[in-house]
């Protein structure tokens, strides 16, 4: 099998829907680029990190839109399309400018099926750019998806590898419901093997990536590649660990996580964004509330700390959970009892 | 028009410096000294430093992810910026922000904006604070032409039109907003007429020629500080850069830059007119250029030598109280 990256594979992904799909259509800020410029170059950019690029070539303008600066009516098209026949897949530059659209996210696309009362259909997908590890500084770096993921009628995914990315986006854009789906920056020039046909994950469950006996670590997006370091050099020690990716945080697969909670006794949850309302939290309630008594030590959290993400090199890297944070972790859940 | 010779050399000097400034950043960052996003404002000097020069430290001005050029122009300190771009625990920013948010609220400068369409709605807030507060000042936002098409834009100047505050929207048109023209992007191609729709004059100018942004911004000014309500400049330029550093501007043409750099050069223009009117001497502005050559050197020493932040610095300055 072919090894590409993660960009790679979701270009492949939107490539492969929008052949076998003519009702898909993508749109945002340059996802072609070029247009009304000077060189003549009409697809100059294919998406700032190059995630859309050869579709306006392969598809054409009507299904390959261009739009100006204005996330409020490329969310809110994105769901007007949606409710009347479209499968769109809308791109918001970089996840933190949702809070420039928040409106047609939480009150109109999450809420039409079920203030409707089932009669709408918003088969929409928003793919956006998140994540810290490039110093983008407060305003480009946020993970965001704690907050999307609190919000009933949406559905959350966060895959940490191609190969995931690939089917998951697949998935999603078949899904009827509105789907956000999230790409770690610092994640797109991972590879991995990745088949070149079609093929799709379900929604909820979530990928056991490494199996052990000691402790359950659970961890989100780059968080994933970061923890496998730390579960495969313990493992060397003779401490094993079982390493879940939830892949999709709306839905949760909660029972993946219990059971491995149930059988290791000890849980350690690894996500990169500030600790309050997080999904890190969500995901301690669950085990506290639904495994308490098979729990051996406290639970804990590795996160970044309840601050915006700062720009400074040295700053970003102390912000950030590292591989060293994630073992003492799982060093401490072991030790605690 | 009414310009001292004291003036017109500072506004030399502040366009020379935002030039130097950025010509040094765009070196100095393929030799990896400088993380993160990095937007140039190089080649639209005469608009920030034509607009700031009829500002003092009671007047605001919000920027954009391009800001450098603004907060020069406002007097924001120039070692403060680059040891701010360096990352640097003495940074104007404390290493925090960095190049997309230099902020100096002490100068009036509320700091560039990493959100396109964020600054426009704050510095309308910030003209109710003069107004009410009756401090004569007048607020200033910054938007591209890429900006002008953001909903927060068009939500402040309707405000600012109704609450009649002393507001200045200055559009700069510089042909992009990132890889798409502007002529795409603008659906009236348009942006004065749409501005004027709104309810508000708009003062016109040449945005390679500091003098013409001057003039335009007395108007503008003596309008809004006299209890006019807002107004607006619009000013077509260009940046000499690409949108980001790292931008391989496959959108523009291959000798676009180096037309504009040979024939719409504020800097030269500036030289031109000064020189042939008689109004300044060549030899003055040789040495202005190389006390701003000396002034980045030195700024970029400093910067480079300057401490690192600590990892106990992240968890200060989120609350004032808390
Ligand atoms: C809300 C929001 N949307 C998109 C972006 C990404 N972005 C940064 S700059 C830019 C283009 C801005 O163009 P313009 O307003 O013309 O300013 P210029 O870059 O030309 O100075 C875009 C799309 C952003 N930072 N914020
Ligand atoms: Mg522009």
């Amino acid at each position: 099998m072919p090894k590409i990256s993660m960009r790679q594979a979701i270009n492949d992904a939107l490539h492969l829907e929008m052949e076998r799909d003519p009702r898909v259509i993508v749109l945002g800020e340059d996802v072609s680029g070029g247009a009304g410029g000077t060189s003549g170059e009409r697809e100059a950019a294919g998406g700032v990190f190059g995630l859309t690029k050869g579709l306006l070539p392969r598809f054409g303008e009507d299904r390959v839109i261009d739009t100006p600066i204005s996330e409020s009516c490329i969310v809110g098209a994105a769901n007007g399309a949606a409710l009347t026949g479209l499968r769109p897949v809308a791109e918001i530059m970089f996840a933190d400018f949702v809070g420039v659209c928040m409106d047609q996210l939480l009150n109109q696309a999450a809420k039409f099926r079920y203030m409707f009362g089932g009669k709408a259909r918003t088969p929409l997908v928003i793919r956006m750019t998140c994540g810290g590890g490039m110093n983008a500084a407060a305003q480009h770096s946020q993970t965001i998806y704690p907050i999307l993921t609190s919000i009933p009628g949406l559905k959350v995914v966060i895959p940490s590898n191609a190969y995931d990315a690939k089917g998951l986006l697949l998935t999603a854009i078949r899904d009827d419901d509105p789907v956000i789906f999230f790409e770690h920056k610092s994640l797109y020039m991972d590879e991995c093997e990745v088949p070149d046909g079609d093929y799709t994950i379900p929604f909820g469950e979530a990928a056991m990536v490494r199996e052990g006996e000691h402790v359950t670590v659970v961890a989100l997006a780059r968080m994933v590649p970061l923890a496998i370091g730390v579960v495969d050099k313990l493992a060397a020690e003779g401490i094993t660990c079982d390493l879940i990716d939830p892949r999709t945080t709306s839905p949760l697969d909660e029972e993946s996580i219990l059971e491995s909670v149930r059988a290791t006794g000890r849980l350690v949850v690894v996500d990169e964004s500030p600790p309050r309302c997080s999904v890190a939290a969500d995901i301690a309630a669950m085990a506290a509330e639904k495994a308490f008594h098979h729990l051996k030590a406290p639970i804990i959290q590795v996160t970044a700390p309840h601050t915006p993400v700062p720009f400074a090199r040295e700053l970003e890297a102390a912000y950030l959970p590292s591989p060293e944070k994630i073992e003492a972790a799982i060093r401490k859940v072991l030790s605690g009892r | 028009m009414q310009i001292s010779r004291e003036q017109m050399l500072r506004a030399y000097r502040q366009m020379v410096t935002i030039r130097e400034f950025e010509e040094r950043i765009h070196v100095d960052i393929q030799r990896g000294g400088i993380a993160g996003f990095t937007h140039l404002y190089a080649g639209q000097e005469a608009v920030a430093v034509g607009v700031c020069e009829h500002l003092t430290d009671t007047d605001t001005i919000i920027s954009t992810h391009r800001g450098h050029g603004h907060c020069i122009a406002k007097g924001c300190d120039v070692i403060g910026m680059m040891k701010e771009i360096y990352g640097r625990q003495d940074g104007l920013c404390k290493g925090k922000g960095g190049s997309m948010h230099i902020a100096d609220l002490d100068r009036g400068m509320l700091g560039a904006n990493g959100i396109v369409g964020g600054g426009p709605p704050i510095a309308v807030g910030a003209a109710i604070s003069a107004k009410v507060l009756k401090t004569g000042g007048v607020a200033v936002s910054f938007s591209g032409d890429g900006a002008s098409n953001q909903g927060t834009v068009f939500e402040a100047m309707n405000m600012a039109v109704v609450l009649k505050v002393p507001k200045i929207f200055v559009f700069e048109n510089n042909g992009y907003s990132e890889h798409t023209g502007f002529s795409y992007a603008v659906g009236s191609k348009d942006i004065v007429r749409r501005t004027e729709g709104f309810g508000m004059p708009v003062f016109k100018a040449d945005g390679y020629d500091f003098f013409s942004v001057y003039e335009a911004m007395r108007q503008a000014t003596e309008l809004s500080r006299q209890g006019g309500g807002p107004c607006a400049i619009y000013a077509e330029c260009t940046r000499f850069f690409g949108h980001f550093e790292g931008d391989p501007q496959l959108y523009r043409a291959k000798d676009e830059v180096a037309r504009l750099r040979a024939e719409n050069d504020s800097l030269k223009i500036f030289r031109q007119r000064v020189t042939e009117a008689n109004l300044l001497p060549g030899g003055d502005l040789d040495q202005v250029e190389g006390e701003v050559r000396d002034l980045i050197d030195r700024a970029v020493r400093e910067a480079v030598a300057a401490p690192a932040p600590t990892a106990a610095d992240v968890l200060t300055d989120v609350y004032i109280s808390y």
